[in-house]
């Protein structure tokens, strides 16, 4: 039988594995539509807040020597209400929401702009590493996690991801929280808090100071976090962090994720890199003899 | 040495001081400053540009007569250009790129249609021009005093058979009225091969219908808000298209099937603006 990308995560059936991660590319149904023809299973928004953010002045992106990019964007978006209107139309691109606010009625207010849109999940944006009062600062109060999810399980009967990362206190507590509160599945891992200074004129070189690293440098530790989460949790989860290659997709699966996030790789190598990842996976399937994505979920943990 | 020192990674940024300031007008400046990559950079390319502590910005790569040198021309005109227009010489900037797609040069009897600093990468391109082409550089501006780059664009092509035309919005200089309108008057009377255009959005968006309409092969370098410059954020889409990563160059083809050239761009927040 060929084998076939397809893969599941939490009732939501996805053709192919690797979506857009949050934050990238992510503000035009235009180009949602082209990345979905270009290989993508599902695109991630950035995160929406209810009111648009501009974000912050450049530079809000470096390029680190030696790979990997650190960046302070601000969370830049046009708010959750234009941003539904803008995809009322979407027929064709399965669409996860990202969102991104303070409290739990901030959530239940943006969930209530997309009724009249067809959205595949809402991904609940509690690890962006660089903007105050959201993100982690929320992912690491337990209390708000509980309050933000189960706010948004009440809210929707749309499948609803925690995207959590690397804050303050331990992110599988954040992990456990979000599943005793009805989460149904989790994306691991935002990007890492960090900084760039130039040596010449001795300065910061974002304008926010700090940032998120992205892309190879951060992988194997996205790696690590899948393990853990799917060691110790029965919950669906979706990898992300420096997956470029199908070698990186695979290693993803075989640590427990069952369908992957691609973002500072389209930096690197243009979306591409859906078709490319995409052909890898079938090529490894067919020789490992793999039917399909699932058979190879977690099998690493076995050792 | 490390590996990264052997070749210069494009993303990363490299600091340049700049050594000579030229008014070009009251409110446009083309600071010059030595390179090992941006003198060479295709018509077309452009740089991200940071003025330490106040901004970073997507800027045309300007050519300079001296070599080994490049530069940029900048007219001041929100906090970041005029932060950049405000660089004395001795100054410090910072540089990545060089990023996007470039002019397709062709040959035979060639338009050039810049505004304001939209010339710059006309000016580069003028580098590229063979001998045997016919070139036609239009020139358009508000007014006489906000004129640059004529001398320039002349003497780039005195070993050519060429004709530089200024049109200013007021008629106190050179042609009375809008440049497209010339635009026009030219391709209905002559055959061109090829027409490339840089400038407002709206001035393009004429001088492509003008040309495309008649099967004449057209380009326009587009300008939008942009924050990542590598086709990482987004914020500089037009329709399907990424500026920074599809473009800036497209062609009369591809841009009568995109409904936001002409029409609409983005603001910071990547909320769709009319123009």
């Amino acid at each position: 039988m060929e084998p076939s990308l397809a893969t599941s995560i939490a009732g939501i059936q996805l053709d192919r594995p690797a979506m857009l991660a949050s934050g990238i590319l992510g503000i035009s149904l235009d180009v949602f539509n082209r990345l979905y023809r270009s290989g993508a299973g599902a695109v991630v928004s950035k995160s929406l807040s209810n009111e648009p953010w501009e974000g912050y002045p450049n530079p809000t992106i470096f390029s680190v020597n030696g790979g990997g990019w650190i960046n302070a964007v601000g969370l830049s978006n046009p708010g959750a209400p234009n941003f539904a209107k803008m995809i009322e139309s979407n027929q064709d691109v399965p669409i996860i929401v990202s969102l991104v606010g303070s409290v739990p009625d901030d959530f239940k207010m943006m969930i209530e702009e997309f009724k009249n849109c067809n959205v595949t999940a809402f991904e609940l944006n509690l690890s962006c590493p660089h903007v105050a009062k959201v993100g982690l600062e929320v992912g690491d109060d337990p209390e708000l996690v509980k309050k933000i999810v189960t706010t948004v399980k009440n809210s929707t009967n749309v499948p609803a991801i925690a995207k959590v990362g690397l804050g303050t206190t331990n992110y599988l507590n954040t992990v456990k929280t979000a599943i005793d509160s009805g989460i149904d599945a989790i994306t691991a891992i935002n990007t890492v808090r960090a900084m760039a200074i130039d040596v010449e004129t001795q300065r910061p070189i974002l304008s926010n100071k700090f940032g998120g690293l992205s892309g190879t440098p951060i992988k194997p530790i996205a790696l690590r976090c899948v393990y853990e989460i799917s060691s110790k949790y029965d919950i669906p989860i979706i990898g992300c962090g420096g997956i470029s290659t199908w070698e990186d997709a695979i290693e993803f699966f075989l640590a427990g994720a069952s369908a992957i996030q691609i973002g500072s790789a389209i930096g690197d190598n243009w979306i591409n890199v859906f078709n490319d990842i995409n052909k890898g996976i079938l090529q490894y399937m067919k020789q490992k003899n793999y039917s399909t994505v699932n058979e190879m979920v977690g099998l690493a943990k076995k050792f | 040495m490390r590996w990264w020192d052997l070749q210069r990674n494009s993303n990363h940024t490299t600091i340049v001081t700049i050594e000579k300031v030229i008014d070009e007008t009251p409110t446009v400046r083309t600071l010059v400053f030595s390179d090992d990559v941006m003198p060479n950079v295709l018509p077309g390319q452009f740089a991200m540009v940071w003025i330490p502590g106040i901004n970073e910005l997507p800027m045309s790569v300007m050519i300079s007569k001296e070599s080994g040198k490049a530069a940029f021309t900048v007219r001041k005109h929100g906090l970041a250009s005029s932060g950049l227009f405000n660089i004395p010489s001795g100054g410090k900037i910072g540089i990545r790129g060089p990023y996007g797609n470039a002019f397709d040069i062709k040959s035979g009897k060639l338009l050039l249609v810049g505004g304001g600093t939209g010339l710059v990468p006309m000016m580069r391109l003028l580098t590229f021009v063979k001998p045997t082409d016919d070139v036609t550089v239009l020139i358009g501006a508000k007014s006489k005093n906000e004129v640059f780059f004529e001398s320039l664009a002349n003497d780039l092509l005195k070993n050519n058979v060429h004709n530089v035309i200024v049109s200013t919005d007021d008629g106190s200089y050179g042609e009375n009225g809008f440049v497209t309108d010339v635009v026009e008057k030219l391709v209905s009377e002559s055959n061109f091969d090829a027409v490339y255009t840089c400038g407002p959005e709206k001035m393009m968006y004429k001088t492509v219908q003008s040309a495309h309409s008649r099967g004449i092969f057209v380009q326009a370098s587009l300008e939008r808000m942009m924050k990542c410059g590598v086709g990482i954020c987004g914020s500089c889409c037009v329709g399907e298209d990424l500026a920074c990563k599809d473009g800036t160059i497209f062609d009369g083809n591809h841009l009568s099937k995109n409904k936001e050239f002409g029409y609409s761009h983005r603001n910071k927040a990547g909320i769709s603006e009319n123009y």
